[in-house]
């Protein structure tokens, strides 16, 4: 019961702060409003005992990228508030329900018609594919005997994906020294 | 308190899966390698100039490639090694915890990587220096870019393969823009980037399907789950996994720019630099063909009569109309751009072949390698030759600009015409040996339709070359033509009198300095377009050196069929 009473009031949560994203014209409200909505989504990891999870949502999500949102806005100018009655593309909001409706028509079919007798279980996932995760254990260690066990050569490979990021930034936003090379300009013949 | 935190520090001791170190070997060079360069340059400063990371990368190239031999005389002995999911007898010999496989397919595509770091660093070498560009950084992302590109080809687990696959992308996306001071390249690079994203969402959303259709993400796990495995695994959801493997070569084709995924490879060619562009063609895209074949021929074997009509389909368009749209080009990199998209209409319809569960699947394996070796050494070369033509600032890519090129350089028209006969698929070249694999598997296969249309795409691609060709050699009357003439006898000029400095008669003349980046180019470039065209020729006059070595590889494969 006090599942259910969680998931209805996280749910709302999740909703409401989605609406306000869309319905906001003020930026700033609408990154704020998705705050919300992952702090609804965490509650919801919680529910299903995804401790770590939902620790990630909210360390990485609404920490982390609705900051980086917010950073964005307000080099942008934040007092800014768009006129949401134009419609840069004409159309688009009835193509943007259009193609909602049918992504929900989808996702309910699916999660109804798939599976044949057993209905929505088959997609739901009520029986896992995976192996179980040991109980005894905390979240935290199964987690780390998966990252620095079975996956550690991913793990490591991360580490040369970040070099690389690192590497480009600071090369591409280095100062180029000069001004732009126009085609055939005159070098030195010393190539 | 303090014995809780006691406890927990006992039992953090975590076993690491085994790993054989020496078999990581070749990964390991390039990886390290690449962040040993960055270090090393940054520390000491005297090494930031232009000739040491050149040396570097060559040299680890070569050290990567000679580490392969050892692998190569013990891959076939190996045992399985770690843990993995699935039987021990069959696929690829899998080391850190089934993460990373070895065998021969994987040895053979990292010495293409390889040859293709090594040709493409004597090319950035003679560029950088035109260019007056320095830092070790092209370098450091070319290495790395080659590193993830073996991780890609030796994944044994499709989360190291998204790995490998940014990794070899992200550092791409990175020297497509780093020329800084031609808009074009910054151009290049984010056409590139965004376009790139866009694709590798496509394949973590497929990973995504996969793993949630087979419960695994290791190869030997999906292909266990496969129907052709022992058993019916009745939790397979057919749709996922058809969803999944849909998603997954969506973004194979993007990054092997097939048709109709390849709207970004012209202008991407086109605008990054030119020795760029080399390594984007040749390692770059084997990396994605190893991949790909890796994970379709083997993980989803068992689905192949479900994918096989999609990659057929994928090669037919990419062969027409690859070709026919390169003969509406002017402007070569673009060309050459549209020919590299009838090429991996080929390579996909070696993989086509491949899948065949008889006969042809070995000779389709083996014209993919061949296909893949062939390829990038006369593509390396092709745009070699291409960015000593594009004289500094890198624009001089229109069909004009080769006119008289074998007057001004006849070397390097030699050399031009050579890779360029090879691409189109004249005999006594490696091209014409690999064309000839793949339309013989498709034969041996039975797919006559699928030969007959590769054939046709074979001769309109032949067009576009020819006219590269006929403009290097044939002298005609045009107005640019005279000028470049004038211009070239100016220069000649220039150098018999020894009064006349040979720099500021350059200075005052865009036209000459031009002329001049083609009359002497950097012997390092000079050299990895000669070199090309000599592997070129000798694969081409001994089509059978090292068979041994290329049906091992193309049965390591297949072991799984």
């Amino acid at each position: 019961m006090v599942d259910v009473i969680v998931f209805a009031v996280a749910g709302l949560i999740v909703l409401a702060g989605g609406l306000g994203v869309v319905l906001n014209s003020n930026p700033v409200r609408s990154a704020l409003s998705l705050v919300a909505s992952f702090f609804g989504v965490a509650v919801l990891f919680v529910l299903q005992e995804a401790h770590f999870l939902a620790l990630v949502q909210i360390v990485v999500y609404a920490g982390a990228i609705v900051v980086l949102f917010l950073f964005v806005i307000m080099l942008l100018g934040v007092d800014e508030v768009e006129d949401l009655s134009i419609e840069p593309l004409s159309g688009q909001r009835i193509g943007g329900l259009l193609a909602g409706a049918a992504l929900l028509v989808f996702l309910l079919g699916g999660l109804f018609l798939s599976g044949g007798d057993e209905g929505a279980v088959a997609v739901t996932g009520t029986e896992s594919v995976t192996q179980p995760i040991d109980e005894t254990q905390p979240n935290i260690d199964n987690l780390a005997t998966d990252l620095f066990g079975r996956n550690v050569l991913a793990f490591e490979a991360t580490a040369l994906l970040l070099t690389i990021a690192t590497v480009g930034a600071v090369v591409l936003v280095r100062n180029a020294g000069a001004e732009d090379l126009s085609v055939d300009e005159p070098g030195r013949a010393d190539h | 308190m303090i014995a809780l935190v006691a406890q927990d520090t006992q039992t953090v001791a975590l076993p690491g899966p085994p790993v054989v170190w020496s078999l990581l070997w070749p990964f390991l060079i390039l990886a390290v390698g690449g962040v040993l360069l960055v270090t090393v340059t940054s520390v000491v400063p005297v090494l930031r100039g232009r000739s040491f990371p050149a040396a570097f990368t060559c040299l680890t190239a070569l050290a990567s490639g000679l580490s392969l031999i050892p692998v190569w005389q013990r891959v076939d002995r190996l045992d399985l090694v770690g843990g993995t999911i699935g039987s021990g007898t069959e696929g690829p010999r899998s080391l850190v915890s089934g993460a990373y496989a070895v065998d021969g397919f994987t040895v053979f595509v990292t010495g293409v990587i390889c040859v293709s770091v090594f040709l493409t660093a004597l090319l950035l070498d003679g560029y950088l220096r035109r260019e007056g560009l320095d830092g070790p950084e092209w370098y450091v992302l070319m290495l790395m870019s080659a590193s993830g590109g073996v991780l890609l080809a030796s994944a044994n687990d499709l989360i190291v393969s998204f790995l490998g696959l940014e990794i070899l992308s992200i550092a791409a996306y990175v020297m497509a823009a780093l020329h800084l001071r031609r808009a074009e390249s910054q151009e290049a690079g984010f056409k590139y980037f965004v376009l790139g994203a866009l694709a590798s969402a496509f394949f973590l959303y497929g990973i995504a399907l996969v793993y949630g259709a087979t419960g695994s993400t290791t190869l030997q796990g999906i292909f266990a789950a496969g129907p052709n495995a022992a058993g019916l695994d009745p939790r397979t959801d057919s749709s996922l996994i058809l969803a999944g493997m849909a998603l997954l070569l969506v973004g194979f084709a993007f990054k092997v720019s097939a048709v109709p995924f390849h709207f970004w490879a012209p202008d991407v060619y086109q605008g990054a630099p030119s020795p760029v562009v080399a390594f984007m063609a040749s390692g770059v895209k084997v990396a994605g063909f190893a991949g790909l074949a890796r994970i379709f021929l083997y993980a989803f074997q068992p689905y192949w009569a479900d994918w096989r009509p999609a990659i057929a389909a994928l090669a037919v368009l990419s062969t027409i109309v690859g070709g026919l749209l390169a003969l509406a080009q002017r402007n070569v990199k673009r060309m050459l751009a549209y020919s590299s998209i009838n090429h991996a209409g080929f390579m996909l319809l070696a993989i086509h072949a491949a899948a065949s569960p008889d006969d042809g699947g070995q000779r389709g394996a083996e014209a993919l390698l061949f296909y893949l070796l062939a390829y990038t050494v006369m593509v390396t070369g092709t745009f070699g030759v291409a960015t000593i033509v594009g004289g500094r600032g890198d624009g001089r890519h229109d069909l004009d600009d080769y006119r008289g090129l074998s007057r001004s350089n006849p070397l390097l028209a030699g050399v031009m015409a050579i890779l360029l006969f090879s691409q189109a698929g004249v005999p006594f070249t490696s091209g014409f040996f690999a064309k000839f694999r793949v339309i013989g598997a498709l034969a041996s296969d039975g797919s006559y339709a699928l030969g007959g249309a590769a054939m046709l795409a074979a001769v309109i691609s032949a067009v576009l070359y020819l006219r590269i060709v006929v403009s290097m050699f044939l002298i005609d009357n045009g107005e640019a033509h005279e000028a470049d003439h004038e211009a070239v006898d100016a220069v000649a000029g220039g150098r018999a009198a020894p009064e006349a400095e040979g720099d500021t008669l350059v200075e005052a003349s865009p036209e000459a300095s031009v002329l001049t980046s083609v009359r002497a180019p950097a012997p390092t470039a000079l050299l990895a377009v000669c070199l090309a065209a000599a592997v070129t020729l000798v694969l081409g006059l001994l089509p059978d050196l090292g068979g041994g070595i290329l049906s091992d590889a193309a049965s390591a494969l297949l072991l799984a069929g």
